[in-house]
């Protein structure tokens, strides 16, 4: 990667407009993406250990007049952020694998067995993708309050936002294409050697499959995490919101020192997590950026 | 439906078995299923339900078009739909470009960009509604703000932020925009390992300077995924509710209100569900058609 040249060439480098400026930019940019990544956090922390006076009466101050440890077990346990956390991660994970479960044993169907009917099924799937969300928000609520022929209502279940969440059909043409470009061969080869279709599936097409899998789970768990509005519709049930859902309703009802060591919380375990995987995660991400295209 | 299945396959048994048989028909199933009952299911209901009166109370009764007529004579709509066109039209000047300079830049870093991408990534960890009520401390209007004693500093301000009409909207995108950023400029940068660097030697001897490098080599070859990214952005934009929803509540004074909000009143306040589908087909509609014409519009220009 190092001897690939970029933009910027070696004797582009020799000028001195480039040889001082390009630094130059560098810093003030590093400077500004601190300020604007690590700032707020910074402030938050800073805050989170602070007295509600201090937080409103001098925001910028560098250092509060006392600090307040007791505000963190305080908001872990009186706000319940652990139990909020805790239903994001149910609602994450559960989404991710409804998911999974759905997209890649109906790409499986549409790319490998290619049933006579599958065109139909691809192509319905297919004019989805040109309907944006909204068109079925409200129906979807109607029809997580009441099933139809099940007759039975989803409200207040997890199952209200892992199982609408696999219906996506961007996920869904993503895998078709990826187990479209698995060789024939493998699969004919697969079959002579006397595998049927569940272990074709399980065997050959998924352990094939592990880039594209992790790029839809990534993809999924982002989305959720990301979601507000559904699970505020169909979880009224305050002790099965996710983090998202509770957090504003908890702000107005706690003073600010406790709100804002909610909120420093809320922030620091994603944020952990994110330092930690940083190099797989901002890989999956672009992977899924390619994916797009 | 077995012994169907079975009497039409005896035709040609081996494609019949080949295709799958009948564990084909299983294999489709949860996909069946779950976009019967949350997607192909509620695309139909929502085009019924905006014909119908229903309130979830009453039994739905059928109303022609008074759905329509309702929702394109009233009088928000037409500052919503100002309001939403704005949100995206600020969104585009300052969340388009923003990402799209952070990843040409720190593509050129070989050693340290790895850093530049992990802080700018970083708002993006951050959970949308946390950052939301962050920010909305941040745009405190009083003079001890966290913006406000800052803009003190340079004997700026105190703006009224949230509260005030015209800085309402470009506060929001502007949160949005610091949201957003990093996450877009991953994707371009995965994009940018992809250009053909023989090129900037070339470019080089016939004499381009830097920038014209950039707009002349780098750019055009990223360009498609500049142009899908752009589609994204307007359509998920023209949706935008989590923000104004909770910055504002669609004030004040209704500068901030955009479609979503309104969908979201008539539904779930005004328990109008034939008027909140009747205005979601409309918007469904609009996008429909900018959906495809970018389609068709990104097809036309990665071949040419």
């Amino acid at each position: 990667m190092s001897d690939e040249r970029g933009i910027i060439s070696v004797s582009d480098r020799k000028v001195s407009v480039v040889r001082y400026g390009l630094p130059a930019i560098q810093v003030l940019l590093f400077i500004g993406l601190v300020i604007a990544g690590v700032g707020p956090l910074l402030w938050l922390l800073k805050s989170g250990v602070s007295t509600s006076q201090d937080i409103l009466r001098g925001p910028m101050q560098l250092w509060p007049s006392g600090i307040q440890l007791k505000n963190i077990p305080d908001a872990w346990n009186r706000v319940q952020i652990g139990a909020y956390l805790g239903n994001t991660a149910i609602i994450a994970i559960g989404s991710m694998i409804s998911t999974l479960f759905v997209c890649t044993t109906g790409a499986f169907v549409l790319s490998v067995l290619r049933p006579k009917w599958g065109l139909i099924i691809t192509g319905a799937v297919l004019a989805t993708l040109f309907l944006p969300g909204v068109i079925s928000l409200v129906p979807l609520y109607m029809t997580v309050l009441k099933m139809p022929v099940l007759g039975i209502s989803l409200q207040n279940t997890f199952w209200a936002v892992w199982l609408p969440q696999a219906a996506g059909a961007f996920n869904i043409l993503v895998m078709k294409r990826y187990f479209d470009s698995i060789p024939r061969e493998l699969i004919e080869a697969a079959r002579i050697d006397g595998a049927g279709n569940l272990r074709l599936f399980t065997a050959l097409i998924l352990p094939l499959s592990k880039p594209i899998v992790g790029v839809v789970a990534l993809l999924t768990v982002i989305g959720s995490w990301k979601d507000y509005l559904w699970p505020l519709l169909v979880l009224p049930d305050p002790r099965l919101q996710p983090i998202s859902v509770a957090l504003p309703r908890v702000a107005k009802t706690t003073e600010i020192s406790l709100q804002m060591s909610a909120l420093f919380l809320a922030v620091l375990i994603p944020v952990v997590l994110f330092l930690v995987f940083q190099k797989q995660f901002l890989r999956g991400v672009g992977m899924a950026g390619g994916v797009k295209e | 439906m077995f012994q169907q299945r079975t009497q039409k396959s005896g035709r040609s048994v081996a494609t019949w078995y080949r295709s799958g048989g009948l564990s084909a028909v299983f294999f489709a199933l949860p996909l069946v299923l779950i976009f019967l009952y949350f997607s192909w299911g509620p695309i139909v209901r929502g085009l019924v339900l905006s014909f119908q009166k229903n309130n979830l109370v009453a039994p739905p009764e059928w109303v022609g078009m008074s759905n329509f007529s309702y929702v394109l004579t009233d009088p928000q709509l037409p500052q919503a739909a100002l309001n939403t066109l704005y949100f995206c039209l600020l969104a585009l000047i300052f969340g388009f470009p923003v990402p799209l300079f952070l990843a040409v830049f720190i593509s050129e870093l070989r050693k340290t960009g790895w850093l530049y991408n992990v802080l700018s990534y970083l708002p993006a960890v951050v959970p949308p509604v946390a950052a939301i009520l962050l920010w909305t401390f941040f745009y405190d209007p009083s003079g001890a703000g966290v913006f406000n004693s800052i803009l003190g500093w340079f004997g700026l301000g105190p703006f009224a932020w949230l509260n005030s009409q015209t800085l309402a909207m470009p506060a929001i995108v502007l949160e949005a925009t610091w949201a957003g950023a990093g996450a877009t400029s991953i994707i371009y940068l995965a994009a940018l390992t992809g250009v053909r660097t023989e090129l900037y030697e070339a470019a080089e001897l016939d004499g381009a300077g830097i920038w014209r490098r950039v707009w002349h080599v780098t750019l055009p070859q990223i360009r498609g995924i500049i142009l899908i990214m752009m589609l994204l952005q307007l359509i998920g934009t023209f949706q935008v509710f989590t923000e104004p929803f909770l910055f504002t509540g669609g004030g004040p004074n209704n500068a901030t209100t955009t479609i979503l909000l309104l969908i979201y009143r008539y539904a779930f306040i005004n328990g109008d569900f034939g008027a909140a589908t009747a205005l979601s087909v409309l918007l469904a509609g609009v996008l429909c058609v900018l959906s495809v014409v970018y389609h068709f519009l990104t097809r036309r220009w990665s071949i040419s």
